[in-house]
């Protein structure tokens, strides 16, 4: 009988948690949107601020941010996938590449304001970046390197060893081996790792505060890399913080939701159709 | 060559592959112990033995697998056709063309059928689609699954079953043209139907190829090979022509063995 009751108690206390969680994450999402989505139009989507005529528009950012996630990629994916063959299939010293696992996972935990400052010194200042699109992208890409790296290096250790063994024993050699067999295998957690990437620097704004700036001006995509230029994320602080147009704001933050929404959903049928591919 | 470890004393034959005093050592862990063997051309060459006789690990020296493990370190002379295959002029990606391999679970790539058995020549250097037509056809009928994927070629291997796909992979060893081929535990991971294939296919492919089986299944061993090699402790017990090593045993351990009284 006590027993019972001490059960329903803790089913009780379980349940009042999976409802709370539930309707703050239901209230959440439907306050950002009911505030912010009225607030999206075209002209906001399409045009770019002035303060000669008090027009308020997000394309510069929009712009800003699929250049920024375009850059970061184009550096980090190489670098990383590169990085993680060499680590699992190459290296010999298992201490070496512990330490060096260790690290990443390490890297990959500190606050990203942190970048932010090393960025502006080293890209900004040492290498004479200004405050650019640029420099934010590099800050950026060190900031992805790790997860980049770990992904992919946890989706080569799944790829199973016959395939390794089946190919070398046809007389192929390794990097024959490693790109015909062992990175096809694995594409699903590369991509799996770039489309992390992407909600990452869809939402970072710490680390571009110092880096990237906060201009607002319509640019093509070489020149806007030279330049300082906000994306969403950054717009959103600006308008809210500087200006105090919380229409705006809240208008980004649904846009950003449902970009994140679209990502996360891109990223799970991604991840079931490699896998079912593979099947 | 008809006297190994003192026992080989029957019919002679043509050897392709010469073992010499060969010792494996995996790190402090002896593997192999001074074994030699005279593997026949056109030969079916039986290992058996109980797990981790080093059966499997002898094979995989014979086209330099064990490479591939860490701390490995060999003693010994290995023979193909006459060069020591250990020799730091050895072409090792030309001598596994040359020997080629099969493994216990089927490991077809995760790619079309096709593109399976055209991997080791796309390997080797064979680009012209027509020449890979050719090959792909006369390999997958070579290993007797031609007229089941004919018309799937395009699809992916993984969607066949084991023995199709063990067959596969034999096809994919064919295609490179081999001498040897290698056979490690090719049935164990099949149901006995499937088994039985590969025993006739192994018995027809006999006519063209070399062929060192490992077996745990002594049965297998007398239905399809011709000399038989037993394993116990990293040693090589007995070697010796088949029928007359399992019908009048030399060595006790080889009789204890084949009588099953352990493994």
């Amino acid at each position: 009988m006590k027993r019972s009751a001490y059960t329903k108690v803790l089913k009780t206390a379980m349940f009042a948690s999976v409802a709370l969680v539930a309707v703050l994450v239901v209230a959440f999402v439907f306050y950002v949107l009911a505030i912010g989505v009225p607030n999206i139009s075209w002209n906001l989507l399409s045009t770019k601020p002035s303060y000669l005529s008090g027009n308020i528009g997000i394309l510069p950012d929009i712009l800003n941010t699929v250049y920024m996630i375009v850059t970061t990629l184009v550096v980090v994916l190489p670098f990383g996938v590169a990085a993680a063959v060499y680590l699992t299939e190459y290296a010999k010293n298992k201490r070496v590449v512990n330490a060096i696992e260790y690290a990443a996972e390490t890297l990959s935990g500190v606050p990203s304001i942190v970048y932010g400052l090393v960025g502006m010194l080293f890209f900004c200042q040492f290498l004479g970046m200004k405050t650019s699109l640029l420099a934010g992208s590099l800050t950026l890409v060190i900031m992805n390197l790790p997860t980049v790296m770990r992904t992919t290096q946890e989706s080569l250790k799944t790829v199973p060893q016959s395939y390794r063994e089946g190919a070398f024993g046809l007389g192929a050699g390794k990097w024959r081996v490693i790109r015909t067999v062992v990175l096809p295998s694995c594409v699903d957690g590369i991509v799996t790792s770039c489309i992390l990437s992407c909600g990452r620097i869809l939402g970072e704004s710490a680390a571009l505060l110092f880096t990237a700036g906060f201009a607002h001006s319509l640019n093509g995509y070489f020149k806007a890399l030279h330049n300082a230029g906000a994306t969403l994320t950054i717009a959103l602080y600006f308008y809210a913080k500087d200006q105090g147009e919380f229409e705006v704001a809240y208008a980004i933050a649904a846009i950003l939701l449902v970009l994140a929404l679209i990502i996360n959903l891109a990223a799970n049928l991604a991840g079931r159709r490699l896998r079912e591919r593979r099947k | 060559m008809n006297s190994i470890n003192g026992e080989k004393m029957e019919d002679t034959y043509k050897s392709i592959i010469q073992v010499d005093d060969l010792s494996l050592w995996y790190g402090q862990n002896q593997a192999l112990h001074n074994v030699c063997m005279d593997i026949g051309e056109g030969r079916i060459t039986a290992l058996i033995g109980p797990s981790g006789c080093g059966k499997s690990t002898f094979l995989k020296t014979l086209n330099r697998m064990n490479d591939l493990v860490q701390g490995v370190r060999i003693q010994g002379t290995v023979s193909f056709e006459g060069q020591d295959i250990y020799s730091p002029q050895t072409d090792v990606s030309e001598l596994r063309r040359r020997i080629g391999m099969v493994f216990q679970k089927p490991n077809p790539f995760p790619m079309s059928i096709y593109d399976n058995v055209a991997y080791g020549p796309r390997t080797h250097g064979t680009k012209a689609k027509a020449r890979l037509d050719e090959i792909v056809e006369s390999s997958l009928r070579a290993s007797a699954i031609w007229d089941e994927v004919k018309d799937r070629l395009k699809s992916n291997a993984l969607g066949l079953s084991g023995g199709q796909q063990q067959r596969l992979c034999i096809a994919r060893a064919l295609a490179v043209r081999p001498k040897v081929l290698l056979m490690d535990e090719p049935t164990s991971a099949l149901d006995p139907i499937s088994t039985s294939r590969i025993e006739e296919l192994a018995l027809q492919l006999k006519n063209d190829y070399s062929i060192v089986i490992v077996t745990h299944n002594m049965q297998q061993a007398v239905r399809i090979s011709d000399d038989t090699a037993f394993f116990l402790l990293g040693e090589l017990v007995e070697f010796g022509d088949t029928e007359r090593m399992f019908s009048q045993p030399t060595d006790k351990r080889t009789e204890d063995y084949i009588t099953g009284r352990f493994g």
